[in-house]
Order: C-alpha cells, then structure tokens, then sequence
C-alpha cells in the first residue's frame, strides 16, 4: 500500500478507524470521477483488483457461493450419495444428461463452484493484506487528534470543575487508563488541554483473525487433504486384517499418498453383538447398540483388544477405523464327491434391509468335477435369512436377529466364472455370461429349474445338482464393515476453526471506542468536555460516555451533576 | 410412570400450551388493531422525528453523521414510547404467553424424561423443544428491549408449528439409532436452536423494519399501527444486533455438527444435505452482515438478506428433514 492509499483512507482523521476496503458503508465515499480508469492496462488491472476486493465484491461472491451450494442439495451427489446419483440416471436418463454435463452431481468439485469460492478467497487475501499492516500500524500508533468540534459526537457533555486544566486533563488521563484505554495528551490549539484516547483494537485484530482463518481452513481441506487415504474392509468373526493395499476391499488413495505409506499393523474381529429395540410406530427393529470387540496388533508388540463405539473409533497405526455397517457371513461347506473338503470359509453376504435380508455370492473355481470327471467350476448366488417369517407367502426376514430357523436359499450356476480374463472381479456379484443355472429360479423367466432353490437351514445338507458333490449349511458369523482411513487434516481444521471462532467472538463484540476529554480553564473554573466515538454499532457509547465523566468527577471530588448521575445531560445534538 | 403415561403427559400439556398460545395470539391481534385507533399523539411525535432522521441519514455520506441520526431517531422512539404505554390486551397477551411457556418447558422436560434423552431426536420433538426455545428467546429479549409488537408473529408461528407437529409429525418415544448417541449432537442441536430463536426474532424485526420503511417513505397507508412501533433504523439495529448474537452460535452449531459428523462418520464435512443446508445459512448471514457494512446495502437490502436467511432455516428444518435423503434424515417418520 503506498503512502498516498494510507492518507487515502485517512488514518489520521479522528474521527475515522483505519482501513476500510472501497466500498465499505465507514470509508470515505470515492470523489467522483475517481472510478472512471483513464489509464493503460497497468490501470485497468489495479481497477479491476481494487474492485475485485471491495466489499461490493466479497458480499456478490457470497450470496453466488451460498446460491452455487443449492443445487448440490437438491439433487444426489457423487461423493455423498453414489446409489442415489445411479437411481436418477435410471428414473430421468434425459435430465441426467443435462445435469451431469454441468456438473451438478458433483457440484463442490465442478468449476463454477470452485470458481466462485477461489475468487471469494482470492478477494479475501487482497483485502486482508492492506488491513493488516494498516492495523500492525495501528497497534503501535497514538490515538488522534483531539477534534474540534466534540459536540458533533457521541454522549457530549459539559461539566465545570474548579481544578485547572492540566490537573483535570492528568486525572481523566489515569480514569480512562484504568478502564483499558490507550491515551495521548494534546493540547488545544486555542489553549487548553486534552487527553484523546482509544480502545478495543482487539476487535480489528479478531476481524482479521477470522478472515485469516478461513483462508487456513481452506488450505487445509485442499492441501492437507492430499496426504491422506481411505479404505473399505469387510472383516468376519475371527479372521485377521493386515494394514497392507491388497487387503483392502475398496482403497482410495490422496493426491500425496500411495500403498506405500500404509504402517502393516493387524488387526482381528472377536465378536460383534447388536441389540435392537421394537418401534411400536413402525412395527420395526430399531438398532440400539452394537459392541464390537477388535484386537490389534502393531510390528513386534502383542494383541491388545479393544472396543469399537459407532460415535467412538479406535486409532491404530495412524489410521483411524469406523464402524459402517453389519451383516451376517453364513459358512457353507461344500465337499466334491468323494466327501472331500473343497470350500468350508464364512461368505459376507449384503444387507438389502434393515432386517439384515441379505445376498451373497460362493464362487468355486477349482475342485470340483462333474458326472463324467470333467472339471467345473461353479458359482451360487445365496440369499439369506436371520429370521424367516412366519406367514408363507412373505419372503423378507421378519427381524434382524439371528434365531435357530434362520435359512439361505441358493441358486446353483455351472460353467465357466470367467476368472480368467485378468479383469477384476467384484465378488458379491456373479457374471452369468458363460454359467447355466442347475438349480434354482431364472431371474429372467422367474421358472424354476433343478427342482428350485436349495433351501437349508443350520446343519442341513444337500446334494449339488449333476453329481458335483455336497453343501451343508455349517455355521454362522458376524462381520463388520469398516472404513479405514488416515487423515491428516482434523486437528489443523479443528486448530483453525477455534480461531474462526475466537475472532469472531471478539470482532463482534468487543467494542472499539474513542473518548476525549477537553479541559479549557476560564473565569469561573474550567469547563470539561466529554465526547466519544465508535467503530460500527455501539448502542452503549452513551452510556460508556456517561461512565467516564462520572468517574471524572468523582475522581477530581465535584459533587454529581444537579441533575443526578442518571442524566448525563445529553443535548439534543444540532443537525 | 411408564414412558408411554409420561410422553401422553407430554403430548397434553404441548396441546393446551397451543391452545393458550392461540388465545394469546389473538390478544396480541387486538392489541394491534387497537393501536391503530389511538395514535394521534404518538403519529404526530414519530412524525415530527421522521423527517430529521431522514436528513441526517441522506447527507451521511460520512460515518459521524450518521450517528447524529440514529441519535435522533433514538430520542424520538423514547418519546413515541412513552405516549404509548402497551395497551391491557399486550399485557395480557405477554402474560398469556409466559404461561403457555411454562406449560410447554413441562411438556419439554417431560417428553425427555419418557425418551431418557434430550427430546430432540425426531421432527415432533424438534418442533416442541425448539418452539420453546423461540419463545425463551423471545421473553428474554424483551428483558433487553421492549419487542412485544413482535408477539403476534411469534405466537403465530408457534401455534402453527406445535400444532402441525403435535397433529402431524407425532411419534412415540423410540430409542436413537447408534449413530445419533453422541453428546456432541447435544451440543450441536441445543445450540442450532438457540441460534434459529435469535434468527427468528432478528428476522422478525427486519420484516416490521421493511414495513416501517415503507410506511415513513409514505408508501404504505395501510397499517397505521406501525406508527407506534420504533423507528425503522432503531428496528434495523435491534435486529442486526440479534441476529449477530444468533450468527456466533449458528457459526458453532457448524463446528460442533462437524465434530459429530467426524466421530460418527469419519470425516467432518461430506456435503450431505443437512451439511449443504447448514453451510448456505451461514453463508447468507455471512452475507447479511457484511451487507451491512456496505455502502448502499444497509436498510432495505440487508433487511431481505436477514428474511431470506430466515427463510433458509425453516427450509432446512422443514422441507429438508422430511423430503430430502441423507445421512441426518432423522425425522423418525416412516414414510420417508
Ligand atoms: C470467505 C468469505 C468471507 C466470509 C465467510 C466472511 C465473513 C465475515 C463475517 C462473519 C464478518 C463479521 C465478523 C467480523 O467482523 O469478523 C465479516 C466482517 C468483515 N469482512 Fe468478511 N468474510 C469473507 C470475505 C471477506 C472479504 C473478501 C473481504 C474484503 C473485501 C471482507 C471484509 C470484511 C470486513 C471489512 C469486515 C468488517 C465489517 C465491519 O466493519 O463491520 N470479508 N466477514
């Protein structure tokens, strides 16, 4: 900022608290024709950045950002709502179009809302900078001038004293001291002497802390964020994690970060019990609680177990590991003909309700041969029960806990899995393309073949159609889904959202005022002046006014005002 | 008691705190219309103030006189206030009204102590805990400054939102599903609700400070009452002053949501439609207030600012809860 910005914004006037950016309702109005550019493109640019952080600008760019946001609410979003945004392009294939191409469903990330909130913070930036080194200034300046006409401000009152001046103006001087104020002598030019003062430059200074902060939130969440990355698991009673990329189901690595900063650390799932609580309203199991005991192992220590609350997650390895979800994994055994073991591992099986009716996929790929000795490969689709109802003609389970009739039905395809064309495989889904359904019903003709689903229930057994062997429905686990993930951006966002807060707090409320008092000595006594100023609203300057010339007062021993203390005489200010 | 005897409690104290409200909405009606029929002295006084204030207000091109303005019309508000003494119907009306509030606590507590939990886990308890909120807001802040007129609209609103809530919205006591146990959603939502009762009542200022505007520029014949009200520059800095007071909380309400969201959820903000809604709010107050450090935005503008922010709120408690999907749909109705 150049010396002639500062005189600009008129620092020195009394009655006028430091920068303020162009177009603020406290900065001095523009002289006319100052705005028309008659300059080359060096001009145009400082024009086009002087309006680019006004106030005008800061406040268009918010109600654009908060008017951006609403779209993003109304229709189903990429990243908070992937089933959602697939839901739409199945019920409006039209409108979907039109709206992916702007962006729409991953509004935050699309241009024009990165374009709004990056010129908002570019605008910041330029109005921060001006403002805090004209408040560094300011932190170390006097307070101005006495002005001339103090009746023209705020509170202005009269009082007459029979101490001189100098003794009045050193007494007011240590009254205004005492209530936190910063003071400065000045004599008046037409004889007599004064003591302006000032306070509350904590309210500039949290102002800019909250602005400060915001731009520190922002880079946080963009640059931070980059260096952390998360991860899906699926984990059954009993079976063991390891912290390392290929044991992840899903992994989503940050712009910064790769496998390659996982920390291997172990971790297993003891048991996981739910309990639910019936909703007499809607007639439905409601979960209560889930206790979910894991044990954790990191490099060379030993197993510690510990507890995992949905509201509470356990920190291991610098990852952090949140409950998702829940679902049963039913163990089926099947042995090939000769009653040898060939698959006996639990199988998660999905939730598709909140009575826990789920559908999982078995795929056996080597093992098993058909009737004539032929290799085959086989693939179930299975949907499982924890409580099967009691009315016949209902097929969803009727509760989400597991009773002793809970049941799977499977569906039996023969052929080729079609593992070996190198593409990953999902596997909780079943590609049919080169399978033929032997037992179970068709999705597509809803006929029954094979003699229909193989229907078990805990400890039952039954043969695999085409002679393949045998399936017993052995045993069942719980498993947890688990979101893991490394983080590095919470505590600096925590850090930076306190100082919002705290910034705000004081920009708000603590108020910025300047007092003065004049003492002028004359024939009969001296006669005091009191008068203040503020920044911004202030309904209690009056009153603050008030307060100090009472305390005045007291201080040099004058009796109250006749009027009482209550009245501080404010004068109908002229016009 | 069983919690079934303490919620059916509940239910009838929050019926009859509606019906008491309504009697007093209808007392506040009247004390309006009856304003209207005994303002000679006090039309002419506020008249006479009216014009000074204008003046100073079109030379202000600079700060200082400006103040002398607000000064003036702080001096004439005093004077149309003591010609006119609230008349027996606000009175009675405010009387009316701090009754029903006292019910309606009862019906709160009780409704907390059949859920063993704060009562605000679904859209009835919302509704009933923070209309209660509302209404403690509004009493309080007549503590500060006389906003009685502003008891037509307060009650109004209450009687409408309780009552669809109690007819409409209500649920039995139901436990919380595991990811709304946290005691930073305790925090989260008391302090949203402190926070939309100092919105409200802002909100409702600057809807009368529009009207006032019009009425002093001449523009509005209909509704000679507001000539007993304050000024419009008084009614602006009031509600400015509120509003204020409710953005410091609406800005922890986002803080302390994000902090739930990360406990529960992982991550601290995930653009959900709750989050979404949240951050447009604060976004517009952010707006309101620097509207109002912006030459050629205060008055009018940031008036319809403080509205459209209002707005927002009850959108984000209506029609968000209800129709929208998310991870905060908590509405504990069944036909979501
Ligand atoms: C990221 C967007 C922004 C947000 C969310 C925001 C928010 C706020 C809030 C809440 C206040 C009132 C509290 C306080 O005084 O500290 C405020 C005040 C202020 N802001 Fe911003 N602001 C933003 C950007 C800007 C920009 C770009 C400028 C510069 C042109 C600016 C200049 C100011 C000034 C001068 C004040 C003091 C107003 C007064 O004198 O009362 N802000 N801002």
């Amino acid at each position: 900022m150049s010396r002639s910005d500062l005189s600009r914004s008129d620092s020195d006037a009394p009655t006028s608290f430091g920068a303020r950016p162009d177009g603020h309702a406290e900065a001095p109005e523009p002289a006319p024709g100052i705005q028309q550019p008659r300059l080359g493109p060096v001009g145009w640019l400082r024009f086009l950045w002087r309006q680019l952080t006004s106030m005008r600008t800061a406040l268009i760019l918010l109600l654009l950002l908060a008017l951006a946001a609403v779209p993003g609410s109304l229709v189903p979003q990429r990243t908070s709502d992937p089933n959602g945004v697939i839901q739409f392009q199945q019920q409006n294939p039209d409108g979907y179009k039109i709206l992916d191409a702007l962006g729409v469903f991953s509004t935050f990330a699309s241009p024009w809302f990165s374009a709004i909130y990056l010129l908002l913070f570019v605008s910041l930036v330029g109005c921060i900078i001006p403002r805090t080194r004209h408040h560094l200034q300011a932190l170390v300046a006097k307070p101005p001038r006495t002005p001339a006409r103090l009746e023209r401000l705020i509170g202005y009152t009269e009082a007459t004293t029979a101490v001189d001046a100098p003794t009045a103006v050193a007494e007011g001087r240590r009254v205004l001291r005492r209530l936190g104020y910063r003071v400065e002598n000045y004599p008046l030019p037409g004889g007599g002497d004064s003591v302006s003062a000032e306070r509350g430059y904590l309210r500039e200074t949290g102002n800019l802390i909250f602005h400060v902060a915001l731009v520190g939130i922002l880079l946080t969440v963009g640059v931070f964020g980059g260096f952390g990355y998360t991860g899906q698991r699926i984990l059954v009673q009993d079976s063991t994690f390891t912290n390392v990329g290929s044991d992840y189901d899903s992994f989503i690595p940050g712009r910064f970060s790769s496998v390659d900063d996982l920390q291997p650390y172990q971790m297993r799932l003891e048991s996981f019990r739910p309990t639910y609580a019936f909703n007499q309203t809607t007639g439905t199991w409601d979960p209560e609680d889930y206790v979910t005991r894991l044990s954790t192992r990191t490099p060379g220590g030993g197993w510690t177990k510990q507890e995992l609350k949905i509201n509470a997650p356990i920190t291991v390895g610098g990852t952090q590991i949140y409950l998702l979800g829940n679902g049963y994994a039913p163990i089926l055994t099947i042995r090939d003909s000769h009653g040898t073991v060939v698959k006996n591992e639990p199988t998660p099986f999905l939730a598709q309700d909140a009575n826990l009716t789920s559908n999982g996929v078995l795929k056996v790929a080597d093992g098993l041969t058909d009737s004539t000795g032929k290799p085959t490969q086989i693939g179930i689709q299975g949907f499982f029960r924890p409580t099967p109802p009691a009315g016949k003609d209902q097929i969803l389970s009727a509760a989400p806990q597991l009773s002793p009739k809970a049941d799977v039905f499977l569906s039996v395809y023969i052929g080729d899995l079609g593992l070996g064309g190198g593409t990953p495989q999902n596997v909780y889904t079943l590609d049919v393309a080169k399978l033929k359904l032997a037992a179970g019903r068709d999705p597509a003709t809803s006929k029954t073949v094979g003699g229909g689903p193989i229907d078990l229930v805990r400890g039952q057994t039954a043969t695999l159609p085409d002679g393949l062997g045998t399936i017993t429905f052995s045993g069942i686990r719980r498993y947890v889904s688990l979101d893991i993930h490394h983080d590095p951006t919470p505590l600096p966002a925590l850090v930076f959202a306190l100082l919002v807060l705290g910034g705000l707090l004081l920009s708000l409320f603590v108020p910025r005022r300047r007092m003065w008092i004049t003492a002028v000595t004359g024939e009969d006594g001296t006669r005091l002046r009191y008068a203040g100023l503020a920044r911004g609203e202030d309904a209690n300057l009056e009153a603050a006014v008030a307060e100090v010339a009472a305390r005045h007062r007291a201080a040099l021993g004058d009796p109250g005002d006749p009027d009482g203390p209550d009245d501080p005489r404010t004068p109908i200010p002229r016009m | 008691m069983t919690t079934d005897t303490l919620a059916a409690y509940s239910l009838l104290m929050a019926y009859s705190a509606i019906a008491v409200y309504a009697i007093a909405f209808v007392m506040y009606v009247l004390d309006l219309s009856r304003r209207t029929g005994s303002i000679p002295v006090a039309e002419a006084s506020a008249r006479a103030a009216v014009p000074a204030a204008t003046t100073a207000r079109a030379g202000g091109g600079t700060a200082l006189l400006e103040r002398v303005g607000s000064v003036t019309t702080r001096i004439a508000e005093g004077q149309a206030k003591s010609v006119n003494k609230a008349t027996r119907f606000q009175r009675t009306a405010f009387a009316l009204m701090i009754i029903a509030w006292v019910v309606h606590v009862g019906a709160v507590v009780l409704r907390g102590i059949a859920a063993d939990r704060g009562p605000w886990a679904n859209m009835y308890e919302f509704s009933l805990t923070g209309t209660a909120i509302i209404v403690g807001i509004f009493i309080v802040v007549n503590l500060w400054r006389d906003v009685k007129f502003l008891g037509a609209y307060i009650t109004g609103f209450v009687v409408l939102m309780l009552g669809l809530a109690a007819t409409n919205f209500y649920v039995a006591v139901a436990p919380t599903s595991p990811p709304l146990q946290s005691y930073w959603l305790y925090i989260h939502i008391s302090v949203a609700m402190l926070a939309t009762g100092f919105y409200a009542v802002g909100g409702g200022l600057a809807i009368v400070q529009l009207l006032q505007q019009a009425r002093e520029k001449g523009r509005l014949t209909r509704g000679r009452f507001l000539a007993t009200f304050p000024s419009s520059a008084t009614l602006e800095a009031m509600s400015s002053r509120l509003i204020i007071v409710g953005f410091a909380f609406w800005t922890f309400t986002l803080m302390a949501g994000a902090i739930w969201a990360y406990h529960a959820w992982g991550r601290y903000w995930g653009w959900d439609t709750k989050e979404v809604w949240t951050f447009i709010v604060w976004v517009i107050f952010a707006g309101y207030i620097h509207a109002r450090a912006t030459r050629g935005w205060r008055g009018t503008r940031s008036a319809w600012l403080a509205i459209i922010g209002l707005a927002a709120v009850l959108f984000n408690f209506t029609i968000v809860n209800l129709f929208f999907h998310g991870l905060h749909a908590y509405s504990g109705l069944s036909t979501m």
